[in-house]
């Protein structure tokens, strides 16, 4: 038991990390990640929506007719996403506006679909959740590893403190579209250099 | 709120203010499909047609239902229903009486639910408020747009297909490099229009 949750807990960081290994979600991360703070934000509704819906989705995962599911599963992460905007509205509303319409596209991320699809459809209650923390949590990662490097580079800040004085000369480029695409585009290349050297003696499917 | 032309709207969606370079929605499919002309051009066109009929039909749900009703916190389902329906809907339509262009567009319907550049544009269009003619505009402009962007990813990716690029970078990473490049060429519209 624990050693299948330690795997899982791996699997949905690192070795099939949503963002860079199977390039899903990626619109809201890169839309948000000019600042960390919106970052973490996003990132943490992410994984309250991911793990939930695959909870649901595999609580009733019996009872769900086969032609059907893709549409009750959209209407439960919608119903989820509703909650988070709500909540943000409720307690957080300067972040609420910044992050705009990007928390209502929580819903065709497609990293929830993909888990609960792939994975809640056929596993309990207890596992599908935590497979939906574990890819939340790789996804918040990524989100905050881009988000670093574009805030700290385009603003000299790390959530909001200045980190790096007065006298750095913000990269204005970091901050807008290009900086995201840019910096993504890299952190894909660095990581698949980082995964791909072991499993090559193995010979590894891709 | 100040009153825009849905001409300004219209062009500012396709230049300034595009989907996918500016907004970052709908870059799934247009990473995933993007390696070759034709197809692009032919998911750009059904994107455009489902985008612009769904924000004619979000907005009139958003506008004479859910307002009077007081159930705006519901959009998000809403939305979301009516997109799947309406896709579900064309495809059968089309599949009955235009069968050439089912052939063409078909597998690509059931993927445009799920592009979230079409949930983006209704959501967008709720929050700046815009009346019924600049929505059809804003939809329009942001499908064009959006297919605007994917043929010519399409082109770049033909034209690299057989370029020495470094093993890591090779399918998204350079797709994405790219889409930097792009979007850094779009910047240089911006200042002729701005929305917001």
């Amino acid at each position: 038991m624990a050693g299948k949750t330690k795997k899982i807990m791996i699997q949905g960081i690192w070795k099939d990390n949503p963002v860079f290994r199977q390039i899903l979600g990626i619109c809201s991360a890169l839309a948000v990640t000019n600042l960390m703070l919106n970052s973490l934000v996003m990132g943490l509704g992410l994984i309250f929506v991911t793990a939930f819906s695959e909870l649901t989705v595999s609580l009733i995962r019996k009872w769900t007719p086969k032609h059907i599911r893709m549409m009750v599963q959209t209407l439960i992460i919608s119903a989820y996403v509703i909650i988070v905007d709500i909540f943000l509205k409720a307690y957080y509303p300067s972040i609420s506006t910044a992050l705009g319409p990007y928390v209502g596209l929580i819903i065709t991320n497609c990293i929830i679909m993909g888990r609960c699809e792939s994975f809640a459809q056929n596993n309990p209650p207890h596992l599908a959740f935590l497979d939906g923390v574990a890819s939340g949590t790789g996804y918040l990662l990524v989100l905050l590893v881009i988000s670093f490097f574009r805030e700290l580079l385009g603003f000299g800040t790390l959530f909001g403190i200045s980190v790096l004085g007065e006298a750095w000369v913000s990269w204005t480029l970091m901050i807008m579209p290009p900086g995201a695409f840019f910096m993504l585009g890299i952190l894909i290349w660095v990581t698949k250099n980082m995964i791909s050297e072991k499993p090559a003696k193995g010979g590894a499917k891709s | 709120m100040m009153e825009l032309n849905p001409l300004v709207i219209f062009f500012a969606s396709i230049f300034t203010n595009n989907m996918i370079l500016s907004n970052f929605l709908g870059m799934c499919s247009f990473i995933a499909i993007s390696s070759e002309i034709k197809t692009s051009l032919s998911l750009g066109q059904a994107v455009t047609f489902v985008l612009t009929f769904t924000t004619l039909l979000n907005y009139l749900v958003y506008h004479y239902l859910l307002v009077p009703l007081g159930l705006e916190y519901l959009r998000y389902i809403v939305f979301i229903i009516i997109i799947a329906a309406f896709v579900q809907l064309i495809e059968m339509i089309i599949d009955r009486y235009f069968p050439a262009l089912y052939h063409a567009l078909g597998i690509f319907l059931p993927l445009i639910t799920v592009n979230c550049a079409v949930l983006g544009v209704s959501l967008f269009m709720i929050i700046r408020d815009y009346t019924l003619l600049q929505s059809i505009a804003f939809g329009l402009g942001s499908g064009l747009g959006w297919t605007l962007a994917i043929v010519t990813m399409a082109g770049i990716r033909q034209k690299i297909k057989n370029a020495p690029i470094p093993k890591g970078l090779e399918g998204a990473g350079i797709t994405l490099i790219i889409t930097g490049l792009m979007a850094l060429a779009f910047i240089g519209f911006s200042g002729i229009v701005v929305i917001q």
